[in-house]
């Protein structure tokens, strides 16, 4: 897996150690042998998170002529830049001397020898973060605000992406967990003093990505936050390093991104904590620990102003999982739209321009649904549709008609979008039924499951297998519905897929999307029986409506996914006595993934079943051009 | 006569195909020269009788036999040997227009839709005749213009549009056996399946631009249509090599292309046609020959079986030759089902197309 990663910009090379390697100390100040100059150093074992990285090539660190002094001032640490040396290893403590201005310079300049130990943090959350480190290593302990030295900071940004990793070895769990405690305080704190420099004191990873214009604004606010120590040592850390896309647009956010991340902790309403021991593979994506959040913002429900109540419940309901399916989360997030758009009324000002503020006000909704779970892609669909029927009400028009026409759209969006078109998907799908089939589906799919309600009462002899899969077991919620109507059924896990196989007739899978070349992407597990459906020459029926097309094209599982609760995966429900591993976080070698969604490719797939009709997968792309566009005059 | 279909018209056996039956019967004749002679030959079918009657009425017949007329304005094309079946249904359907006595857009639009219906219903297991008609109901029905003239000027647009239909349709082997030319060349060897008036039409066309090629005919049984191919072909002077269906797999190493027809060109980009065309397809495939397929774009039908049953069942007597136990079955379907993976390329009047681009135009046309 860490294979694959190719270091993506000249100045944030990364290298990750392929294959067994002992964890190295070299947080015990000596220079330790295992640490070559020619090989990344392994990643601290204290953290399974990120990869030590390479050291910046000389010639870019040479460009700086703050550095210089640094030589200069080095003493014992002075090293050329980009080579190793072992003495570095008590720079750590030579730093502390330094003065406020230098400091950051220096822990960016340390980074650049090959040992990796010491995480400069470019911004000033890094910059604590080095302090903390080495505060740790000296274990002198937190020093507040190292701060300051916004330009020199940003020149060490530009140098210095590395981990701290070596330094984390010498944290041990209670210290970690008491700068996450006082990263919380400072969070809390800074939140109730909305000041930007509790975002800087949460920054979470110091280094190298953020933008030097970002990192300029942090320091000023970085200064007096003594949220210094809080400011690091996240549960699972996320080192700089990651990849420095400094001025590429994301077109999501990509979590390893770390000025976005921070932007991003900025805005959010939620409090959430980022998971431990993340899956090297997705750090892209965000997790954060289930559990925490829930309570948070239960306590919250009545503080929450710029929340609409119904938008707030909905969201409550996401994360607690009360919801889910793509065509229930979609209704259920735009009846919540409905709520707050019936009791929106506009401000005070004269022109409807600046009086009419709901488009910020869906935005702030869409940002609140988003933190409590990532959005599907129907969801995002839905809402682009909203806000195209939003920017084209005519500014003559009365507030409360304003308000009338956007529900009657979102209740027509609903009708003819969801509920009319799974009717016309049933309709087609039925067709394909015939006496003596043994259909199986997988998971839970609202369509698949009206397929067969339909089937039935029209009288079609049929049995049915349904494939389930930890963690979630959906399909067990489908197999009662079923039995309940008089469904012969058959239920069986997904290891059982091959062997049951030979005796199906037809595979019913739904989507949560399906994407222009023609992938479908859905619960994780469709794959798989996608696969193992076409060994078997069985045809595979996709059924999905068309407004959650997408024109986006996905190769595979891995660039976009929803990262779920690693938990729900060390535990077996109903049997406590499977406790192997209840302690994993505390293990650096050990990272649990559990991933939401597949995309299945094309070639899999017989038909998609739409409401335009049955259509093979090479289609797919002309319905979303042709009807995509349906979503603006609908 | 009332508007119902005469039941001497209906299949005289439900269980046989009426559209391969009458392929049967076209095949019957040895040569297209003798097509004028037979006419009478074919004529003497039962039908005759009232199309006879028919023939006596004038196309304007009274709005009551409008129904009626259609078919037979219909089976009145469909005589000619030469032409398709649904190009007759199609030109049926645009003589309706034009003699249709309805004042209103409505009104017109539910005779057409009478008679298409008639039509189709005429022959279930025909599927260019149904898609044939279907289309002609979309593409003619689909002009916006048709809500904003008066009566007159909308009838008459839709006339246009209907012989326009009709005119490419008759055209459309012409345009592909121009379109197939490029893929001829000189010292190939063609294996052929069934007779196909297109694939005849392409190959007559390339034997008179004096290319140099050779062609394998499969005997096609139980029809033994590849004989009447054979003959054509030598008439055209044409090195043909007849091959019974057993031995393609044998002689596919000598071939280097796969020229079929096609009853229907299904949404998945497949084909409906004679059966052993899947058995051609898949070892033409797994030896790396390429497989074209020569079908006019109104066989483009709505249809998708995921398998060979999956559709309705044409079925088509057997001879044997000697008579057979009744308890042994014989299968009896009259056509198969050709994925589209097994195809390389289409070729129709609307160009050369890939097979996934049926569903393509299907759904631009259904809009």
């Amino acid at each position: 897996m860490d294979a694959r990663r190719v270091p993506r910009t000249v100045t944030d090379p990364k290298v990750r150690q392929v294959g067994f390697f002992a964890p190295v100390a070299p947080l015990d100040g000596s220079p330790s042998g295992p640490l070559r100059p020619t090989t990344p150093s392994p990643p601290v074992s204290g953290n399974s998170l990120s990869p030590v990285m390479i050291p910046l090539p000389r010639h870019l660190s040479s460009d700086n002529a703050p550095l210089s002094p640094l030589n200069a001032g080095g003493g014992d640490s002075f090293l050329p830049v980009g080579s190793y040396n072992p003495s570095e290893f008590s720079s750590p403590t030579a730093t502390e001397d330094f003065s406020e201005d230098n400091f950051s310079k220096d822990t960016g300049w340390i980074l650049n020898d090959n040992s990796g130990k010491i995480a400069t943090s470019l911004t000033p959350g890094g910059a604590d973060k080095a302090a903390v480190k080495q505060n740790t290593h000296s274990a002198s302990g937190l020093t507040p605000g190292i701060t300051d030295g916004g330009p020199p900071t940003e020149v060490q940004k530009e140098q210095a992406p590395v981990s701290s990793m070596p330094l984390k070895e010498k944290t041990t769990k209670a210290e970690r967990r008491a700068l996450q405690e006082a990263q919380r305080a400072a969070k809390a704190s800074a939140t109730a003093g909305g000041s930007k420099k509790s975002v800087a004191a949460s920054a979470v990873v110091t280094s190298a990505n953020a933008n030097p214009k970002k990192v300029a604004k942090a320091p000023p606010q970085k200064k007096d936050s003594s949220s210094v120590a809080a400011s690091e040592k996240r549960a699972g850390d996320r080192q700089t390093d990651k990849d420095r896309k400094k001025d590429v647009p994301h077109p999501r956010m990509q979590f390893d991104d770390e000025d976005r991340v921070e932007k991003a902790k900025k805005r959010s309403v939620v409090k959430q904590t980022e998971a431990r021991n993340r899956v090297e593979l997705f750090r892209h994506l965000p997790q954060y620990e289930h559990g925490t959040r829930l309570a948070d913002l239960e306590s919250k429900f009545f503080q929450l102003d710029p929340v609409h109540p119904a938008v707030y419940k909905v969201g409550l309901r996401f994360l607690s999982g009360d919801i889910s399916g793509g065509n229930a989360r979609c209704i259920a997030m735009l009846q919540a739209f409905q709520e707050s758009i019936k009791d929106y009324s506009t401000r005070l000002e004269k022109t409807l321009i600046e009086k009419w503020d709901l488009p910020a006000k869906i935005n702030g909704y869409v940002s609140f649904l988003i933190e409590c779970r990532p959005l599907s892609i129907s969801m995002g669909n839905a809402i682009r549709f909203l806000k195209t029927q939003i920017a084209e009400l005519p500014l003559t028009m009365s507030e409360s008609e304003a308000k009338a026409s956007l529900l009657s759209d979102i209740n027509r969006f609903i009708n003819e979008k969801i509920i009319l078109a799974d009717k016309v998907i049933v309709r087609h799908a039925v067709t394909k039924i015939r006496d003596g089939d043994v259909l199986l589906t997988y998971g839970s799919s609202s369509v698949v499951e009206m397929i067969f309600l339909c089937a039935h009462e029209l009288g079609k002899q049929f049995q049915v297998v349904i494939v389930d899969s930890r963690p979630k077991h959906e399909g067990k919620m489908l197999l009662r519905r079923l039995v309940g109507k008089g469904v012969s059924c058959t239920y069986t896990h997904i290891n059982a897929i091959s062997y049951i196989m030979h005796e199906v007739t037809r595979v019913f899978l739904g989507a949560s999307s399906v994407l222009s070349n023609g992938t479908v992407y859905s619960r994780v597990g469709t794959a798989s029986v996608a696969m193992v459906a076409h060994q078997f020459h069985v045809p595979v029926l996709v059924c999905c409506e068309a407004y959650k097309f997408h024109k986006r094209v996905q190769l595979d599982s891995i660039c976009f996914n929803e990262l779920g609760d690693p938990d729900a995966i060390a535990r077996v429900s109903g049997k406590e006595d499977i406790n192997y591993l209840d302690d994993w976080t505390s293990s650096e070698n050990l990272q649990l993934l559990n991933l939401t969604y597949d995309a299945t490719p094309s070639d899999y797939t017989s038909m998609i079943i739409t409401e335009y009709g049955m259509i093979p997968p090479t289609s797919v792309p002309v319905i979303v051009q042709e009807y995509g566009g349906e979503h603006l005059w609908i | 006569m009332a508007t119902e279909i005469p039941q001497s018209r209906q299949n005289l056996d439900p269980q046989i195909s009426l559209y391969y039956q009458t392929r049967a019967a076209h095949h019957a004749v040895v040569t297209n020269d003798w097509l004028a002679q037979a006419q009478a030959a074919v004529g003497h079918h039962p039908e005759d009788a009232v199309s006879e009657n028919s023939s006596l009425k004038s196309a304007g017949g009274e709005e009551s036999g409008n129904g009626f007329s259609v078919v037979n304005e219909f089976n009145n094309w469909r005589k000619q040997p030469d032409l398709a079946e649904a190009v007759a249904a199609i030109r049926a359907l645009a003589s309706v227009i034009r003699s249709s006595q309805a004042t209103t857009m409505m009104e017109l639009e539910i005779e057409l839709k009478k008679a298409s219906d008639s039509l189709k219903s005429w022959d279930t297991t025909s599927i260019s005749l149904t898609a044939g008609c279907d289309l002609f109901m979309r593409y003619v029905t689909r002009t916006s213009a048709l809500e904003y003239e008066d009566f007159n000027s909308a009838k008459s647009r839709l006339l246009e549009r209907a012989e326009r239909f009709g005119e490419i349709s008759y055209k459309a082997r012409k345009i592909i056996a121009m379109l197939s030319q490029d893929f001829i060349f000189d010292g190939c060897t063609i294996l052929v399946h069934g007779f196909s008036r297109v694939v005849l039409e392409v190959l007559r066309t390339a034997a008179q631009n004096r290319k140099l090629f050779r062609v394998f005919c499969t005997e096609g049984r139980p029809d033994r249509t590849g004989l009447r191919l054979s003959n054509e072909l030598a008439k055209l002077d044409v090195p043909v090599k007849l091959l019974i269906d057993s031995a393609v797999a044998y002689s596919m190493d000598e071939v280097d292309m796969v020229f079929v027809g096609a009853d229907g060109v299904v949404e998945s980009g497949g084909i409906i046609n004679m059966m052993g065309t899947y058995q051609i397809a898949l070892v033409a495939k797994s030896m790396n020959k390429p497989v074209y397929v020569a079908a006019e774009s109104y066989k483009f039908a709505r249809l998708y079986p995921l398998d060979q049953k999956d559709m309705v069942p044409a079925l088509h007597p057997i001879d044997f030759g000697v008579p057979l136990p009744s308890k042994v079955e014989v299968e009896m379907s009259a056509r198969d089902y050709t994925p589209p993976q097994y195809l390389t390329l289409l070729f129709t009047d609307l160009g050369i197309l890939s097979p996934s681009v049926v569903s393509d135009e299907l759904i631009q046309l259904y809009l």
